[in-house]
């Protein structure tokens, strides 16, 4: 019997996988694709939830999260183009013009 | 018994894709592992019952956002690999001591708040299959964030067309 | 378990040998069209007329040498060209061939199944297939299929586009997203949807045409400018996969064409019953269905025989400033029209 627990501890490890992307990969793009991640790891508990609860609104959310995701996507790569057309990187050690 | 394979199956593809994303040298094949990450996660919503979120996080993350990713790793074409040098700031160590935390918390939670199962009818007003009750919640109780999130793509590909344009 | 295991799996047995035999019988079939336009024989020597010369040309395939480049990355080389083909095959399963026939004393559907997100289902599967495309050209190491692959993976999404909000506007006509309830629908509106829908049908075959790489789209295997585009460096069944996939695309956009806009297995004027038109009543559903299938992938071969190709940024311009505007103007008329119905 699969229960929410299950799904829960499933999304927990997914999520801790992003997490350990973020801090540890210094490819900017790797970094992105980890959050990618993390952002699955949150619709899976959504989805989990609606189908526990057996109400759809779990999946409206998580229509959401993925429009989020979409606009993030779009923005994010465009920034890390106009980068690394300056700076001729994608590493994110290197991306400390800000801090000036 | 054959939702628990199918879990458990999945779980197993779904995690090990993951890492492989995070682990892999080569950004194209990481990218690649992606897509295949993000297809099991869209299988995993079919044995929960959401064919149409399955459906559209195929269409959406698989066939969109992650063809996105692969242009622009092919348009950062690396000359120099951007992880050869040492990490200045141990932060890989710092990395993995936080997640580990993160994951002890998580899975505290899990066992701690695990509620008997307790499915209600909730507010389905509407019959029909998956795409008619998602439809009716969408347009109907979410109609707002709806078009909130419409404005936030089309600010958000505004945005990213302005960033990408070499002058305006 | 005969119903929910040995029965799909004979469906499945059947249609993709039936896929792959009408794919090998297609490339004869535009040889010999393409022959015919042009005022040539086309094949004649393998059989009479050349209908043996899909086998001489599968074993000549089977038997070449299998080429990997050495700087070429080997998994994704040979990941590429099964990418590209299983998204092909696998949208066959909710196309409906027909309704419920009555064989060997069973009810038999002649749909592998019918879900209730099936149009979604197969835009989204047949969106998977440009990964093979993009990545076959970059795992070759070769600057011409490189080139290639960029330009067809610009050409699908953006026609993706074009062609999903097309979609759209035919689904709220039709009020679902199951093929077999769309063709049903078309059943109880006693109209094709064509006729309503004129403007969706020219926009979808259009974009039909730009994401199978078909002339005069076929931008991306332009041989005077690439080379022969993004299989420039595959040889023997690797680069037959290709072959196999572009010519399934035709057949499951024609398929499409057919179940959304001409009626799927209805007859021509479907709820008109009147004497001189029982004949039409006599002939299966599935046989209305092929023939619909078939009359649409000619039109693509007669295309392709007819038609110069596009320049690159026309090709562009055409999908972005015009499908895409149309596409959505014709949905904002659609809107408007159900609502005031």
């Amino acid at each position: 019997m699969i229960t929410p627990a299950h799904y829960i501890v499933l999304s927990a490890a997914l999520f801790i996988i992003g997490v350990i992307g973020v801090m540890v990969r210094r490819n900017i793009i790797i970094i992105f694709m980890s959050i990618e991640l993390i952002l699955n790891a949150v619709n899976i508990n959504l989805i989990a939830f609606s189908h526990q609860w057996q109400n759809v609104i779990g999946q409206v959310f998580a229509i959401f999260v993925i429009a989020v995701a979409a606009a993030e996507a779009a923005v994010g790569l465009g920034i890390i183009l106009a980068f690394y057309r300056n700076k001729e990187t994608v590493n994110i050690d290197e991306m400390n013009l800000l801090k000036w | 018994m054959a939702e628990a394979i199918a879990f458990y199956a999945l779980s197993v593809l779904i995690l090990g894709f993951a890492i492989l994303v995070v682990s892999t040298r080569n950004t194209v094949h990481s990218v690649l592992f992606l897509v295949l990450n993000f297809l099991c996660v869209a299988a995993l919503y079919v044995t929960l019952g959401a064919e149409f979120l399955a459906v559209i996080q195929v269409l959406v993350y698989a066939g969109g956002i992650v063809v996105l990713y692969l242009f622009v790793v092919m348009l950062v074409n690396l000359k120099r690999p951007p992880e050869t040098h040492q990490d200045p700031r141990r932060q890989t160590l710092t990395g993995f001591v936080l997640a580990g935390l993160v994951l002890g918390e998580l899975v505290a939670i899990a066992v701690y708040s695990a509620l008997p199962p307790t499915p209600t009818g909730g507010v389905a007003s509407v019959q029909g299959g998956n795409v008619e009750r998602v439809g009716y919640a969408l347009y109907v109780d979410y109609l707002i964030p709806f078009e909130v999130a419409s404005m936030l793509l089309l600010v958000a590909m505004i945005g990213a067309i302005v960033l990408a344009k070499k002058e305006l | 378990m005969l119903d929910t295991v040995v029965i799909p799996l004979l469906k499945i047995l059947i249609l993709l040998n039936g896929v792959l035999i009408a794919v090998t019988y297609m490339v004869l079939l535009e040889r010999k069209v393409i022959a015919w336009v042009q005022v040539r024989l086309g094949p004649m020597r393998v059989g009479p007329y050349g209908i043996l010369q899909p086998i001489a040309d599968a074993v000549k395939l089977m038997v070449k040498e299998d080429i990997t480049p050495t700087r070429a990355d080997k998994w994704v080389f040979t990941a590429a060209p099964i990418i590209v083909i299983v998204p092909a095959l696998i949208v066959f399963a909710v196309i409906p061939f027909g309704d419920q026939v009555d064989l060997f004393g069973r009810t038999v559907s002649l749909y592998v199944t019918d879900i209730n997100v099936g149009l979604l289902y197969i835009v989204s599967v047949a969106s998977i297939g440009v990964y093979g495309i993009i990545l076959g050209g970059w795992a070759s190491n070769s600057k011409y299929p490189l080139l290639a692959s960029l330009r067809a993976s610009a050409q699908l999404i953006s026609y993706e586009v074009a062609v999903t909000m097309t979609l759209v506007s035919l689904i709220v006509v039709a009020g679902s997203l199951s093929m077999v309830q769309i063709v049903r629908a078309q059943q109880d509106a006693h109209v094709w949807f064509v006729f309503l829908q004129p403007v969706a049908f020219v926009l979808y075959f259009i974009g039909g045409l730009a994401e199978t790489n078909r002339a005069p789209f076929d931008l991306p295997e332009a041989e005077q400018e690439l080379t022969g585009g993004f299989h420039t460096e595959y040889s023997g069944m690797r680069f037959a996969l290709f072959f196999l996939a572009e010519y399934a695309n035709m057949i499951v956009v024609s398929a499409v064409a057919t179940t959304l806009f001409w009626g799927g297995w209805l007859r021509p004027f479907p709820s008109i019953q009147v004497a001189p038109l029982a004949w039409l009543g006599l002939v299966p559903g599935w046989i209305w269905f092929l023939a619909k299938t078939f009359v649409f992938l000619y039109v693509f071969l007669w295309v392709r025989a007819t038609l110069p190709r596009y320049r690159y940024d026309q090709l562009m311009r055409l999908g972005w400033k015009v499908l895409i505007p149309l596409a959505i103007a014709n949905l904002i008329v659609t809107g408007f029209v159900k609502v005031l119905l």
